[in-house]
C-alpha cells in the first residue's frame, strides 16, 4: 500500500491529531505559570491550522484505506468551517476557563474539544459504516465530558447524565439499523451498499433506525427531548459548540449518506424528512415562545433552525448541498454571536441568563445589545443580514424540487420565529429595569470573536463570492 | 447446527427488553444496563449475519469488535458522570434530576 496517499489526503485529521497530542503534553508539563499562556497558544495554533487548511488542497475525490476514508473537496470545505467554529468557541471560552475552579482543567477543555473535532472530521469523510460510527462516537463521548465539565454544579452534572444516556440510546438504535443493513446487503461500504438496497420493509426499518442516530445529534423533533436540558445545564461555551459545530457536521454527514447510500429509496427518506422538518420547525418555534431562560430559548431556536437546515437535505441536489453549507456558515456566525453575548453577560454579571435580566441592557452595555440584536435579526432572516440570504437559498433549493407546501409552512414559521426573537430585542431596548446588568468591559478574546461574528453576519450575505465559492466544490458530491 | 432465526429471536428480545428497561427504570445504573443490552443485541446481530449469510468475509466480526470497544468507552464516561451525580446528590434516582425542565 502506498502510505504517501494517507498524508496527501488525510492532512486535516493528521494535523488535528498532532495539535491535540501536543496540547495534552503541554497540559502535563505546563504547570500554573504555563497555563496562563495556554489560551493564546491554542488560539494561535488553531488559527495557523485554519490558515493552512481553509481551502481544500486537492480538486479530485480520492479514496484511501481501501475506500474507508473518502476525501472530497467539499468535505474539506466543511472541515475548515468546523475548525473556524471551534476557534470562535475557544475565543469565547477564555473568561469562563479562567475562573478559579475551572482554571486547573483548562487544558482538558481544549483536548476534549479538539477530540470531538477529529471525530466529526472522520465522520464527514467516512466511506464505511464502521468509520462513520467511530467518528460519531468520537464526537459524542468527549462531548458528554464537556457537558459535565463544571462537575461541582448540579446543573452541569444533570445535563451530562441526560446527554450521555440519550446519546447511548440513540447510537444503540442506530447500530441496530446498521446491523440490518449489513444483513440485507452484505457490505458496510457506502458505495457497495447502494447496489444492495431494494426498498424491502427491513431496509426501510433500518433507514428509520439509522436516521435516529443522526437525528439525535441534530436534535430534530422526535429526538429533541435532551436538547433544552443539556443546553441549559452545560457551560455556555460548550452549549455554543454543541449547537453549532456538532450540528453542522451531523447535517453534512446525514446528507452525504442519504444521497449516497439510500439513493434507491429516495421517496421514503424524503417522506420521513418531510414530517420531521415540519415537526422540528413548528415545535421548536412554539416551545421557544414560552422560554424565560436564554439558553433554553436558544436551544429551542436551534431545534427549529435544524429543521431549516434539513430543507437543504431534502432537496438532495448539489445545489441543496451548497445551500446547506452556506446556511450552516451563516447560522454559525449568528448563533455564535448570540451565544458570545450570553456568555460574556453571564460571566461578568454572576451568572445571569434569564430573559428578565436582559431588560435595559442597551442602557448599560449598548454595544453588546446591538450585536445581540443583529445576531437575532440574522437568525430570523431580516433582509440586509446574512440570515435572509441563507434562508432564501435553502428555500429555493427545496422549492426547486417541488416541496411547495413544505416551504410555505417553513415561511409561516419564519414569521413566528421573528416574534420570539424580537421579544429579546424588546427586553434589551424597551423594557425598564431598576437594576440592569452593570456596565462591564468584556475580555479581549471575546471581543475579537464577537467582531468576527459580526463581520460574518454582515458580509457573508452581501459578498456573493462566498456562496459561489462553496458552489464550486459541490459538484458530484 | 442452530439455525440463524433462533439467534435473531434472542437478539430482538434483548433489543426490546433494553428499550423497555431504558424507558421504565428509575435508576441511572439500571438505565445504563438496559442500554448495554441494546448494544449487545447489535453485536449478536452482526456476528450472526456474518457467520450465516456472508461466511467468506470478516466485516461483521470487526464491526462487533469495534462496537464492543466503543460501548465500553461510552460506559466508562457514563459511569463517571453517574458517580459525579452521586457525589452531588448522594443518590442516583432519576426523580432527583429535576432541576432542568420545561
Amino acid at each position: 500500500m502506498d502510505y504517501s496517499a494517507i498524508f496527501t489526503y488525510m492532512y486535516t485529521e493528521i494535523a488535528l491529531i498532532g495539535v491535540t497530542v501536543a496540547a495534552l503534553l503541554y497540559d502535563l508539563i505546563a504547570g500554573r505559570r504555563g497555563r496562563k499562556y495556554f489560551h493564546g497558544i491554542m488560539c494561535g495554533v488553531l488559527l495557523l491550522f485554519i490558515g493552512a487548511t481553509v481551502f481544500p488542497y486537492h480538486k479530485e475525490t480520492a479514496e484511501i484505506f481501501g475506500g474507508m476514508y473518502i476525501y472530497s473537496p467539499i468535505s474539506g470545505v466543511v472541515k475548515s468551517l468546523l475548525a473556524i467554529g471551534t476557534l470562535l468557541v475557544f475565543l469565547q471560552a477564555d473568561k469562563w476557563l479562567g475562573q478559579k475552579d475551572t482554571e486547573i482543567k483548562r487544558g482538558e477543555f481544549y483536548v476534549l474539544t479538539l477530540s470531538t473535532l477529529i471525530g466529526m472530521d472522520f465522520m464527514i469523510s467516512a466511506g464505511h459504516f464502521m468509520m462513520f460510527f467511530i467518528g460519531l462516537e468520537l464526537a459524542s463521548v468527549p462531548m458528554a465530558c464537556l457537558v459535565a465539565f463544571d462537575k461541582y454544579k448540579h446543573n452541569s452534572a444533570e445535563a451530562g447524565a441526560k446527554f450521555i444516556l440519550s446519546a447511548l440510546f440513540a447510537s444503540g438504535l442506530m447500530l441496530y439499523g446498521i446491523s440490518f443493513l449489513y444483513g440485507t446487503t452484505g457490505t458496510l461500504y457506502f458505495d457497495d451498499m447502494t447496489a444492495g438496497i431494494d426498498g424491502s420493509a427491513l431496509q426501510i426499518l433500518s433507514l428509520v433506525f439509522f436516521f435516529t442516530g443522526l437525528g439525535f445529534k441534530l436534535s430534530l423533533v422526535p429526538f429533541h427531548l435532551w436538547t433544552a436540558d443539556t443546553y441549559e445545564g452545560a457551560p455556555t461555551a460548550v452549549t455554543s459548540y454543541l449547537s453549532v459545530v456538532s450540528k453542522a457536521a451531523a447535517a453534512f454527514a446525514l446528507m452525504v449518506i442519504l444521497i449516497k447510500v439510500f439513493a434507491p429509496v429516495v421517496e421514503y427518506w424524503q417522506a420521513l424528512l418531510y414530517i420531521v422538518i415540519i415537526l422540528s420547525i413548528t415545535i421548536g418555534n412554539l416551545f421557544a415562545l414560552r422560554q424565560k431562560n436564554l439558553k433554553r430559548f436558544m436551544a429551542f431556536s436551534s431545534i427549529s433552525q435544524a429543521g431549516y437546515i434539513m430543507l437543504g437535505v431534502i432537496s438532495g441536489t448539489p445545489y441543496g448541498m451548497t445551500t446547506l453549507i452556506f446556511y450552516v456558515l451563516v447560522y454559525m456566525a449568528a448563533n455564535l454571536a448570540a451565544f458570545g453575548v450570553i456568555n460574556t453577560v453571564e460571566q461578568n454579571s454572576g451568572g445571569k441568563v434569564g430573559m428578565d435580566d436582559y431588560n435595559g441592557l442597551y442602557k448599560t452595555n449598548p454595544k453588546l445589545a446591538v450585536i445581540m440584536t443583529l445576531a437575532l435579526f440574522s437568525l430570523a432572516g431580516i433582509p440586509p443580514f446574512a440570515g435572509f440570504f441563507s434562508k432564501f437559498f435553502i428555500f429555493a433549493a427545496a422549492f426547486e424540487q417541488g416541496f411547495h407546501v413544505l416551504v410555505f409552512i417553513a415561511l409561516i414559521n419564519t414569521v413566528i420565529s421573528l416574534y420570539y426573537y424580537l421579544l429579546i430585542v424588546k427586553a434589551m431596548f424597551i423594557n425598564r429595569n431598576d437594576a440592569p446588568v452593570a456596565t462591564f468591559r468584556s475580555d479581549g478574546s471575546t471581543r475579537i470573536s464577537l467582531l468576527l461574528c459580526l463581520a460574518g453576519i454582515i458580509i457573508l450575505g452581501l459578498a456573493s463570492c462566498i456562496f459561489d465559492g462553496i458552489n464550486l466544490y459541490t459538484f458530484g458530491i | 447446527m442452530v439455525q440463524m432465526e433462533y439467534y435473531l429471536i434472542v437478539s430482538t428480545i434483548m433489543m426490546f427488553v433494553g428499550i423497555y428497561g431504558f424507558l421504565t427504570r428509575r435508576n441511572l445504573l439500571a438505565m445504563l444496563i438496559s442500554v448495554e443490552l441494546i448494544l449487545n443485541s447489535v453485536d449478536i446481530n452482526f456476528v450472526v449475519f456474518n457467520r450465516f449469510l456472508f461466511p467468506g468475509q470478516l466485516e461483521g466480526f470487526f464491526f462487533s469488535l469495534f462496537a464492543i470497544g466503543i460501548s465500553a468507552a461510552e460506559t466508562a464516561v457514563a459511569i463517571a458522570i453517574i458517580i459525579n451525580i452521586y457525589r452531588n446528590m448522594r443518590n442516583i434516582q432519576v426523580k432527583n434530576l429535576n432541576k432542568l425542565k420545561w
